[in-house]
């Protein structure tokens, strides 16, 4: 078996530190008691500052948090029933409507989140967290379609057949067979979902009204600001709470598997 | 003959997409052929006056700016993509490795752009260090320019190259590789000339999902850029939001579509060739 080079290995090096070296530097700076980059010793006053003095920027943690679960559970549930009928059955237009489900994948945000917005101006709809969770259902059923399809397709289509076979109702046959044996594929999904939801800025920052800020357009604002030593101690708690949910969804699938 | 239950299935997902996609693309296209309201949104007249503001040399300046930024940073995401992705899949920890891609990859996209602002920013890191070097003395402007744009996009982007790049190289057969230099072939040659042309799904796939964000891309330009090296995405941005030319805004997003349209037609094609 050939080995991998010295030269991938140098880039895969400097690749890796490329990756990890800005993170550090707010890792550090967040315990830096000076407002600027220059180390002036230890200090938690930024993420004291953070956790007792920051109320605008935990109500847009609570606006981000509404939106991700609200959106992320009807996307679910949406594309989860159009994998199962784009997996095993055949009809009319199947092709286009597959087609139309690429659509929000290959667009740039910035398409969907400006025409959603020309849309929204012209049904008269006024900009709030509502207009928010419609955006963000509409980017997140093609993850959600396709992580499914990926599990369904795992599977042959004899087993809903035996099920009909024994007797089975359509609904018998959803809720014992299909259910179960896609639920991995359902709950990596619905985490998928919830994830970009939360991560989103492009498209949000067109459908947001005064009053609907998210996390993401929170921290935008106070990045145009310039650097703040909050939003150290913020990327911090962040990039805390993805190595946490990247390595619980790891294990959490692994054992959805399993079992 | 069982009830086909198909269509009851996909109902859903029809309904939501041609309601709040298809609709509001095809609002947009039109729009793109009318005349500018008084107070933003638009006149009811066919026009082409949106289209002819494109050809502003103004405009054209931007077009080509944000030509210059996609095809410089993808092509040196590609070429650092490469080799990491080769060294993942060939490597006995992949999953260990594959974390230490994915956690900063997961971190929030403004955090990631915001650590940047931290380091290069005029009162930044990399400022304070050399100030207290003595090698200058003082602040230097490292930001809001095209480098400092390429630079934040390449950091952003780039593990959606390393992703497709590692799936198919894990897939491909390394005994290829071996009979190759069994047969007289230096590793290096063998590597270009086996791997290469067996990955390409991978690497136009990876092409793909890097070109296509970064030519819409406009937080970046927005946060480490100048007005001197806007991109596309922040000409849509102002005509929507600032100066309200809807019109224009709308044939803006027309052009950026039908660029990324191409880059998809090209892509599926290549696929079919290969399944010839």
């Amino acid at each position: 078996m050939t080995k991998p080079g010295k030269f991938s290995l140098g880039v895969f090096s400097f690749v890796t530190i490329f990756l990890h070296i800005p993170l550090a530097i707010l890792v550090i700076s967040s315990f830096n008691s000076s407002k600027s980059m220059r180390w002036e010793g230890f200090s938690l006053k930024w993420y004291h500052e953070l956790f007792y003095n920051s109320e605008p920027l935990w109500h847009s943690f609570y606006n981000s948090f509404i939106v991700a679960i609200s959106s992320a559970i009807v996307a679910t549930i949406i594309g989860s029933l159009g994998a199962i009928g784009l997996c095993w059955y055949n009809f009319r237009m199947k092709k286009t409507i597959q087609a139309l489900t690429f659509f929000p994948i290959i667009l740039p945000e910035i398409i969907i989140g400006v025409s959603i917005l020309i849309f929204f101006n012209k049904i008269g709809l006024n900009l709030s967290l509502l207009t928010i969770f419609l955006a963000h259902v509409t980017f997140n059923i093609p993850f959600v379609l396709m992580t499914v399809m990926a599990r369904l397709e795992e599977f042959d289509f004899s087993i809903i057949e035996a099920a009909y076979d024994l007797g089975a109702s359509e609904f018998d046959m959803l809720i014992r067979v299909l259910l179960p044996i896609s639920m991995p594929g359902i709950v990596a999904g619905l985490l998928l979902a919830v994830t970009l939801s939360l991560e989103d800025f492009v498209i949000t920052f067109f459908v947001a009204g005064p009053g609907s800020s998210t996390l993401p357009l929170h921290i935008f604002s106070m990045i145009r600001f310039g650097v703040s030593p909050t939003i150290n101690a913020l990327s911090v708690v962040i990039i805390a709470g993805t190595a946490l949910l990247a390595l619980s969804t790891r294990n959490l699938y692994s054992s959805l598997l399993k079992s | 003959m069982r009830r086909n239950y198909g269509p009851i299935y996909v109902a859903p997902i029809t309904f939501w997409l041609c309601a709040f996609l298809s609709v509001p693309l095809l609002i947009t296209l039109s729009y793109s052929f009318m005349e500018k309201g008084l107070y933003g949104g638009v006149e009811l007249h066919f026009s082409l006056a949106a289209y002819k503001s494109l050809l502003n040399t103004a405009v054209l300046k931007v077009l080509l700016n944000t030509i210059i930024i996609a095809v410089a940073s993808t092509t040196i995401i590609v070429i650092l993509a490469l080799p990491t992705a080769y060294y993942i899949a060939r490597s006995s920890k992949k999953n260990i490795l594959l974390m230490l891609i994915i956690i900063p990859f997961w971190t929030n996209f403004l955090i990631r752009i915001y650590a940047w602002i931290a380091i290069l920013g005029s009162n930044g890191l990399l400022n304070s260090f050399l100030l207290s070097t003595g090698l200058i003395d003082s602040h230097i402007q490292f930001l809001y320019n095209r480098y400092a744009i390429i630079l934040v996009i390449i950091y952003t982007t780039i593990p959606f190259a390393i992703f497709p790049l590692y799936s198919t190289i894990e897939k491909f057969d390394f005994s290829l590789i071996e009979a190759a230099m069994d047969l007289g072939a230096s590793k290096k040659r063998a590597l270009w000339e086996v791997m290469i042309p067996n990955i390409r799904t991978g690497i136009i796939t990876a092409v793909l999902f890097t070109f296509i964000p970064i030519f819409g891309n406009f937080a970046v330009p927005q946060l480490v850029g100048g007005t001197s090296s806007w991109m596309l995405g922040n000409l849509i941005v102002r005509e929507l939001n600032i100066t309200r030319n809807w019109p224009l805004a709308s044939s803006i997003s027309v052009v950026l579509t039908s660029v990324t349209m191409i880059g998809v037609l090209f892509f599926m094609r290549s696929q079919s060739k290969k399944e010839l």
